[in-house]
């Protein structure tokens, strides 16, 4: 029976990791479901990417408040993980503070993950004004109505109780070794828990003895909840953000994708002694279609970003078509990238391995041509987002589809292109009358 | 405009077995366009002040595709690109200068691919590198003090992270450059990109073009300086729309250069 708390922590703990990995199993899975695409290029330089934007949140300080206060959270969130490595070698080995023998070192230790905690709960609560109360316009857009913004403000909640448990924790532990009671073993400084331990004064120490595992109970419980949280939320982007810097593109932004598929067709068109009738090579042969209008178009990059994106609006709210009130958000493309994808991951789940049909597809369920056209490609909302996601190329790819499968493009548009194939310029005017700019000056 | 422009061509100077120095890429709007043909002669006057040894290919250049392939019409671009590339790989052409971001963009970053490498300029930076090189001599004291304000266009900030060439020259011109609300990495896309400059926009509460002329308004600068034929456009069309067009004037970086030194 004195076993009963240690066998029962490590099947929780097992349990909760095991769920968690069949969950990144699903996610890789699903992202799997992507074209191939080759980014094994230039290797130091994604490194650096992953170092300078994930790691070092270089992009997240452009907004120097919300900047600030992300880098608090994270820092919060990846040094305390350090107090969570404790607490899982207590609990499976049945002891208290294992690492108290290190002694100045470890007081150091409370001391800062304490003064951490405070400041994310101090950054969560801006946080939750911003998105509750300050209500600021990109948290507000019509992609975040429902579900997204209840699940923005459910991270925000469960880490403030993971905080207030953790400082709980440490409030009755200090009270108990004030009170020399055994197995609470003097250890650790206790800088913003000690005026919570003010407020247990007076509790007898069974009181405080049940305070203190429970709240200890509570976070570790809480912390494994977080975890397998994640899949079912945007807060993916904490494991994400890292392989997404490190796989997106190193072109200059302006350079799109040539498709190869379109070089082999035209280099036959145009090669005089191509011979039309050979049979393609292997492997060869024309795509199934041209452009995207399933996530199963896309590469497996785009829907990484999918998953990676943490619907922070940073896109939407420097989108030219965006602040002037048309239908397009960049924010909105990838989250109809990534729903379109789980549904399309569960439909396999339910046809034990196989997509059946469903009848729909990204485009126009999801997406509307409206959106695609509205764009004017000017970058801005790759260059806004803080972990690297490409929005931009997935709309291009899904003009590609609309124009070159459906021949769906605006009227205009055709007439610019007539144009173009016609006279080599987008107007109707000559090409014999190129250099006529020469002669009437 | 004293001296009339002798406008060599590629085919010329092939006939003569020459090679030129560079080539200048004019673009369709720098052909067509009634407004950027100013840009161009501007440009050629500053090429042709600075003894720059430069040939056009008049009626063989074609539109390089940027706006077919960014409707979505990658067939129809790469199209364009290959007859482009082989017109400019017969005549062994190496360095390219064009006053177009977009012809630039597309040239230097989507020929390669495609078999066309070269060496791209937009003409900011190929006018900051005569000045640099002593070949163009600035006096500037046309537009000393006066307030001017810069507009960068996608395809060269964002796209090709070109933000100081252009500011150098307009800092050249002893102007005071004011920057908008957006500039730079930040900076607000005129409407123009994406092929929107051959479409109606979107539905919606105003014109992309209003937006950024009203944030270029908000600097009290007499001049706006572009540095693309489209910007050109969307922000001439706003200027107007504002009924500002008698206080403010929308020019490209080399009309400003060719102005100061009388060209």
């Amino acid at each position: 029976m004195q076993y009963l708390p240690n066998l029962l922590f490590a099947l929780i703990l097992l349990s909760g990791i095991w769920f968690f990995v069949r969950n990144v199993g699903k996610l890789r899975r699903n992202i799997g479901l992507g074209k191939d695409r080759d980014v094994s290029d230039n290797r130091p330089r994604r490194w650096k990417n992953m170092a300078r934007i994930a790691l070092g949140q270089s992009k997240m300080v452009v907004r120097p408040v919300a900047g600030a206060m992300h880098i608090i959270v994270y820092l919060g969130f990846i040094i305390i993980n350090v107090e969570v490595l404790e607490i899982i070698i207590d609990g499976l080995l049945g002891t208290h503070r294992v690492f108290a023998p290190l002694g100045p070192l470890y007081d150091f230790l409370i001391a800062a993950f304490e003064i951490l905690a405070f400041l994310v709960i101090v950054a969560v609560v801006v946080f939750w004004l911003r998105r509750n109360a300050l209500r600021l316009a990109r948290f507000v857009k019509p992609e975040m109505k429902g579900w997204p913004s209840r699940d923005g403000n459910m991270i925000l909640y469960i880490e403030l109780v993971l905080m207030f448990l953790f400082l709980s924790m440490n409030a009755a532990d200090f009270r108990l070794q004030q009170l020399e009671v055994a197995h609470y073993t003097k250890a650790g400084t206790f800088p913003v828990s000690q005026f919570l331990a003010g407020l247990m004064e007076g509790l007898p120490v069974a009181s405080l003895i049940l305070v203190e595992r429970t709240a200890w109970w509570l976070h570790i419980l809480g912390i494994l909840f977080f975890l397998n949280y994640l899949y079912y939320s945007k807060h993916l982007h904490i494991l994400l953000a890292f392989p997404n810097t490190f796989f997106a593109s190193l072109n200059p932004p302006g350079q799109f994708r040539n498709l190869e598929a379109v070089t082999r067709e035209v280099r036959l068109m145009t090669d005089p002694s191509a011979d039309p009738y050979a049979a393609p090579e292997e492997g060869t042969g024309p795509p199934e279609k041209f452009g995207a209008s399933d996530v199963t178009d896309l590469s497996w990059v785009q829907l990484l970003a999918a998953y990676t994106c943490t619907e922070c609006g940073r896109c939407t709210s420097e989108c030219p078509a965006n602040q002037t009130g048309k239908k397009l958000s960049p924010r909105k493309i990838m989250m109809d990238t990534r729903d379109r994808l789980e549904e399309v991951g569960k439909n396999i789940d339910a046809n034990k391995g196989t997509f059946v049909e469903d009848g729909k597809q990204l485009l126009n369920d999801y997406i509307s041509p409206e959106e695609l056209w509205a764009c004017t490609s000017c970058n801005a909302c790759v260059q806004a987002c803080p972990v690297s996601i490409d929005p931009l190329s997935i709309i291009m790819d899904m003009r590609q589809y609309l124009v070159m499968e459906q021949s769906a493009a605006p009227a205009e548009l055709n007439a610019m292109m007539g144009n173009i194939e016609n006279n080599g310029a987008p107007w109707p005017f000559n090409q014999m009358d190129r250099l006529n700019w020469a002669k009437d000056s | 405009m004293a001296e009339a422009l002798k406008i060599p061509t590629m085919a010329e100077y092939a006939a003569e077995g020459k090679q030129p120095e560079v080539l200048f890429w004019v673009g369709c709007a720098g052909s067509f366009d009634d407004r950027a043909k100013k840009i161009t002669k501007a440009f050629v006057r500053i090429l042709t002040r600075a003894g720059v040894d430069f040939a056009v290919l008049g009626t063989e250049e074609s539109c390089t595709g940027d706006p077919a392939k960014r409707a979505g019409n990658e067939f129809l671009f790469q199209m364009q690109a290959v007859t482009n590339i082989e017109v400019l790989n017969g005549y062994g052409i190496t360095r390219i200068v064009t006053a177009c971001p977009h012809c630039f963009n597309t040239l230097k970053n989507e020929y390669p691919g495609l078999g066309g490498t070269y060496q791209v300029m937009h003409h900011t930076k190929f006018i900051n590198e005569l000045l640099k090189e002593g070949r163009l001599r600035l006096e500037g004291g046309k537009f000393k003090g006066k307030r001017i304000t810069y507009h960068d266009p996608c395809y060269l900030g964002r796209a090709n992270n070109i933000y100081e060439a252009p500011r150098e020259l307009i800092e050249k011109l002893d102007a005071e450059l004011r920057e908008m609300k957006n500039c730079k990495q930040r900076g607000l896309c005129c409407g123009a990109g994406g092929a929107q400059m051959f479409k109606e926009p979107e539905k919606g509460e105003k014109d992309v073009n209003m937006a950024r002329t009203e944030q270029a308004l908000e600097t009290e600068a007499g001049i706006i300086a572009a540095a693309c034929p489209f910007c050109n456009t969307m922000l001439t069309d706003g200027v107007k729309g504002k009924e500002k067009e008698g206080q403010v004037a929308v020019m490209d970086i080399a009309e400003l250069i060719a102005q100061a030194e009388d060209l």
